[in-house]
């Protein structure tokens, strides 16, 4: 990779890793506690929503963002020609 | 010898036999196999070791409990989405990049990175965080053999003591990783087995994580007749702003701590280490997605079990479990005594957090084999977690402080051994500990992640990111985030200042205060010190690309001048 492409492709990465994060703190802090009251009013199959999500949905969630993330991250390697992964370097 | 105990004495010895068989087939040679498994674990069995690690004797036997009693129902939140979370930063933000930087230790890291006092600072944390932790799951054991086969507890500690020596010492990383593999298996499996069954039995759905919905409204209302708050209501207990700091202190300590992070290390490649990342938070996900249910069947069935009757009618694990002293009356006296027409309401009875996984399969009324597999996967979750940690403590003084400090010279042969002498001493000290708990130890696990998250995650996650982070800027943030954030401890710990604090801001909630005050620090500070050199610069922007890089192959080969 040439400079270029070393920032595009970090430019990239990093506009992921902000949209994932994004994600992260709206379903843990806002649904599951900010405003866990007022969603705690719908209630889904026997869970009053907030309670879910703190309880459930935002860790459904998190392992959700994690696969997006290693997905979208090996197509961003992909692209990028990054292949040689296998017996990289260890340790002094 | 009752039923529950030939069960669970079977179990324990199957599953030890197997433990020791593994740590002999993958006994290493050499400090790379010692430290990190020779860099060479598959994604999956890399994930499911990390998340043995990560479940310990606390997330297996406590956290159902806290979640259904101590803290009511949602504020046990706290704890859910903290302990997962720190995964999400760990996957996007660390991972990855402490993986491509090719290391033993997150002192490595820190020492390269920024300075040998960095170093030194990073040495201590490490250190003071694992034996804290180790203290509890030793002590974890020793309960389990107690409760479980009726031995005392210093021979229970001394079982697992020998047990982690022989696969700890001989099979280092390596030997603990594929054990922990196995031990990943018997918990959940012990998890999940009565989770399953118990669901199924009162609501008819096999799956705990939909059927414990059918059971909230019920609970809530038995709640409210017996004159407490709701159980899915919110902030009965604990309120917004310390929900909020709790969550955050757990989700960034978590992503600070120096025996998950490690594992990161063990990961083939840059791609391998996002997966670790994955596979673990998934296996780990199996369990705290579970025990949120087990919390609120178990309540549910300790109350229609308790509330209303008399004490001669009560079922026999109120008897087995209030015999030793871990159900008792609500101002902490012995059932002994009172006279068996005395009429109990749920309020009158205290029951002790740390039962409710393990009497869970004896309140659903399911078999012996199933409370002896539960015990089992009880000593796995102890067991795996403490091979974790001494790993880290035995790793941060035979790479740390002898290899990089005392002497450099040191050859393959005898930094293994210093590493196997350091492993068998912190072995020893954490098997005192675990007999002779202090009287803090509980509270200060609790406050280790403020610690991990006030110390580590901002000096890892700007020493990555920010290619201007100074040596003395990381320095003065690290000890500042712990020095304030030990202080507010101290100020507010019951046992010690007992002080109210600022705002009301709990004890456990601090730390992530102080990683703000880290973060500042780190910052102002390194706007005025000397800058990297070009070369840490330079290799510092190399980590960010997956992928073979000459430079970082360089200061891996140790062929870069220091700083």
């Amino acid at each position: 990779m040439d400079d270029t492409q070393r920032q595009e492709y970090w430019r990239r990465n990093v506009r992921l890793m902000a949209v994932l994060l994004t994600i992260w703190a709206v379903v843990s802090f806002g649904a599951g506690i900010l405003f866990v009251e007022p969603l705690n009013n719908v209630v889904i199959a026997g869970f009053p929503l907030g309670f879910w999500f703190a309880q459930q949905g935002s860790i459904i969630v998190f392992v959700v963002l994690i696969a997006v993330y290693v997905w979208r991250m090996d197509r961003l390697d992909a692209e990028f020609g990054i292949d040689e992964y296998e017996e990289e370097v260890h340790h002094s | 010898m009752s039923d529950i105990q030939t069960w669970t004495l079977v179990f324990a010895v199957l599953t030890f036999s197997v433990y020791i068989y593994i740590a002999y087939a993958s006994r290493v040679s050499d400090t790379s196999g010692f430290y990190v498994a020779g860099g060479g674990i598959p994604a999956p069995a890399n994930g499911a070791a990390i998340a043995a690690d990560w479940m310990s004797a606390a997330s297996f036997i406590s956290m159902a409990g806290i979640i259904a009693l101590s803290t009511n129902g949602y504020g046990g939140s706290v704890y859910l989405m903290g302990w997962t979370g720190g995964y999400v930063l760990l996957a996007l933000l660390l991972a990855p990049y402490l993986r491509k930087f090719g290391k033993y230790t997150i002192p490595d890291f820190v020492g390269d990175r920024y300075s040998e006092s960095a170093r030194m600072v990073a040495v201590v944390c490490a250190i003071v965080i694992s034996f804290v932790y180790v203290a509890g799951q030793m002590a974890g054991v020793g309960l389990v053999f107690q409760r479980f086969l009726g031995v005392d507890t210093t021979t229970g500690v001394i079982i697992g003591m020998a047990i982690v020596f022989f696969y700890a010492v001989l099979g280092g990383m390596k030997g603990i990783t594929w054990t922990q593999v196995t031990q990943y298996t018997v918990l959940i499996i012990a998890y999940l087995i009565p989770a399953v069954a118990i669901s199924t039995q009162v609501t008819n759905i096999p799956l705990p994580q939909i059927g414990f919905g059918q059971i909230l409204a019920e609970l809530d209302a038995l709640q409210v007749e017996l004159g407490f708050a709701q159980y899915t209501e919110a902030f009965t207990g604990t309120n917004m702003l310390n929900m909020v700091l709790i969550t955050a202190s757990l989700m960034f300590g978590t992503a600070g701590l120096p025996h998950v992070i490690v594992r990161f290390y063990t990961a083939k490649s840059v791609r391998a280490a996002r997966y670790s990342a994955l596979w673990a938070l998934f296996f780990i996900a199996l369990l705290y997605t579970t025990a949120p249910s087990v919390a609120a069947f178990s309540k549910l069935n300790i109350i229609q079990d308790v509330d209303g009757q008399t004490v001669s009618s009560l079922p026999q694990w109120f008897d087995t479990w209030s015999e030793v002293g871990l159900i008792t009356q609500a101002d902490g006296s012995s059932f002994e005594g009172v006279a068996g027409d005395t009429v109990l309401s749920y309020g009158d009875v205290a029951i002790n957090n740390d039962i409710l996984v393990l009497a869970a399969p004896e309140i659903a009324g399911l078999p012996a084999p199933i409370v002896g597999l539960v015990a089992a996967g009880a000593l796995a979750a102890a067991l795996s977690t403490a091979s974790g940690l001494l790993l880290v403590i035995s790793s941060s003084v035979a790479n740390d402080l002898y290899f990089k400090k005392i002497n450099k010279q040191a050859t393959e042969a005898r930094q293994l051994m210093v590493g196997r002498i350091a492993m068998a001493a912190a072995i020893l000290v954490a098997g005192y500990l675990g007999i002779n708990p202090p009287g803090f130890v509980a509270q200060v696990v609790a406050l280790a992640f403020g610690l991990a998250a006030a110390s580590f995650f901002p000096v890892l996650v700007l020493g990555i990111f920010w290619k201007n982070c100074t040596a003395a800027g990381a320095t003065a943030g690290m000890l500042s985030g712990l020095v304030v954030t030990s202080a507010y401890m101290l100020w507010t710990i019951d046992i010690y200042g007992n002080s109210d604090g600022v705002f009301g801001i709990l004890e456990t909630g601090f730390g992530a205060i102080g990683m703000l005050i880290n973060f500042a620090v780190t910052i102002i500070v390194s706007q005025f010190t000397t800058k990297p050199s070009p070369v840490m610069q330079e290799l510092v922007e190399e980590i960010r690309y997956p992928g073979k890089t000459a430079l970082v192959a360089k200061h891996a080969e140790g062929e870069l001048p220091e700083h």
